[in-house]
């Protein structure tokens, strides 16, 4: 018989991850983020690992829970504002940090899932990301990216069937469903777990083939960095 | 005198054509979501994965969930639409995208925007500003005119590490609405009461 995807906990879910490896981690900001999992890594002796995520955690929270623990070797992100932990960490190079323009940053991970290596674009021409790269003109100057894939991916949905299928709340979704295309293994955290069939197939976000392990997660957060409200409106007009 | 904010916004707004796309960068073009009613029918795009965009929810309506770029909680409008970061900035490096306005720190008459870095003091990122510049149809840069020093960020040469080459079409500030092009900057508007000679000691950069 075929063994069942679901785990019961985070720590049950990466118990082979191990160091040395690669993780790509869904969230924007701290949106979306594989709470967890997270914590079950600040728990578990990893070290030395390359982590692909857009903001690697913000304002002393989500992935900056392993980064203050010294176990991020080297880092792919496309902004770093608001996370003063990874800024000091690169200014005094404690981290290598390649910092991606987030198209290109979602693209080389949506490349990797969809099996092309490589790919041309004209984003960062001129720039110090062009640096090293191959030039190529189109009907403009392109430079050539390349795939990203990590042994790991660890994702959150706000719903997972027992295949996998995946349904993502408003702006949650964001990169991890590119992620858990790339990654060899997939761990996904939900905030609902439901029969199969539940989720109508045309809703299917993500179908489960691109997921490996799922559990049902608890104690969420959901936190939010900057509150907006009508309430308070005209604030920023000076 | 110069222009507010909120002035600044407007101004901006007054540029886009009913039923626009537009993205907003982090900081003060973010403004521009509150002040666009429904009637102008426009779109506003933000890379996280959200298209129809609307101002700031209320207290009850707010949701961790639903944010911007420049992750603060927004509320959405009827025809908004969900989607992955790939097709986010699918809309962008596609061309798909009418407007985009970001921030910046420099900008020069040869059409380069420097707004992501300061060797050596500040790394934010570039987060989606690289693709935006090269993506959108046309690139709006709404920014303070001076630097906490005093002096112009309209510059003859940026000195900053570039976000985008030969890519900016329009510049606002507090003291009016300029366009690099050629090494200088034809002025479209000044705010009420300004003179060109308030805008930069190098005044012979600017043209009327």
């Amino acid at each position: 018989m075929k063994k069942s995807k679901i785990y019961p906990d985070a720590l049950t879910a990466l118990s082979d991850f191990k160091s040395n490896m690669s993780l790509m981690s869904g969230g924007f900001g701290l949106c979306g983020i594989a709470e967890n999992c997270i914590d079950a890594l600040a728990q578990m002796d990893v070290t030395n690992l390359t982590v692909i995520s857009n903001n690697i955690g913000n304002s002393g929270r989500g992935l900056v829970k392993i980064l203050i623990q010294h176990k991020i070797k080297k880092a792919f992100c496309s902004y770093v504002g608001g996370n003063p932990d990874l800024e000091k960490q690169m200014m005094e190079k404690k981290i290598d940090v390649e910092l991606v323009p987030q198209g290109t940053f979602a693209e080389r991970i949506r490349a990797g899932g969809m099996g092309i290596r490589a790919f041309y674009t004209p984003t960062g021409y001129g720039t110090l990301v062009a640096e090293g790269k191959e030039v190529k003109n189109f009907d403009r100057p392109c430079i050539l990216e390349t795939a990203l894939t990590a042994d790991y991916a660890i994702i959150k949905a706000q719903k997972a069937d027992p295949y996998g299928n995946l349904w993502f709340k408003e702006t949650a979704r964001n990169f991890s469903p590119l992620m858990a295309m790339a990654a060899k293994v997939t761990v996904v955290e939900v905030e609902e777990l439901v029969n199969l069939g539940d989720i109508p197939p045309e809703d299917v976000h993500l179908p489960g083939l691109f997921v490996q392990k799922i559990f049902l997660g608890k104690n969420y957060k959901n936190e939010i960095e900057i509150l907006k409200l009508k309430e308070k409106a005209n604030e920023l007009d000076k | 005198m110069s222009w507010t904010n909120n002035q600044m916004a407007d101004e901006i707004i007054a540029l886009f054509p009913k039923g626009s796309s537009v993205n907003l960068g982090i900081g003060i073009p973010t403004l521009i979501a509150d002040r666009i009613t429904p009637d102008m029918e426009i779109m506003i795009h933000s890379e996280n994965g959200v298209l129809g965009v609307d101002g700031r929810p209320s207290a009850k309506t707010v949701s961790a969930t639903l944010i911007n770029a420049g992750k603060e909680t927004i509320s959405v409008r009827p025809g908004c639409s969900f989607f992955d970061s790939a097709t986010s900035f699918g809309m962008i490096r596609g061309g798909h995208i009418d407007f985009c306005v970001l921030g910046g720190m420099e900008v020069d008459g040869q059409r380069n925007l420097a707004n992501w870095m300061i060797p050596g003091k500040k790394v934010t990122g570039m987060g989606g500003a690289m693709d935006l510049v090269h993506g959108a149809k046309t690139v709006i840069v709404m920014m303070a005119h001076k630097n906490k020093e005093g002096s112009s960020k309209l510059l003859k040469e940026c000195t900053l590490p570039l976000t985008g080459m030969n890519v900016v079409d329009l510049v606002i500030t507090e003291l009016g609405i300029f366009k690099p092009q050629n090494g200088n900057f034809t002025i479209k508007k000044l705010a009420p009461g300004i003179s060109k000679e308030q805008l930069s000691n190098q005044a012979e950069l600017f043209q009327k």
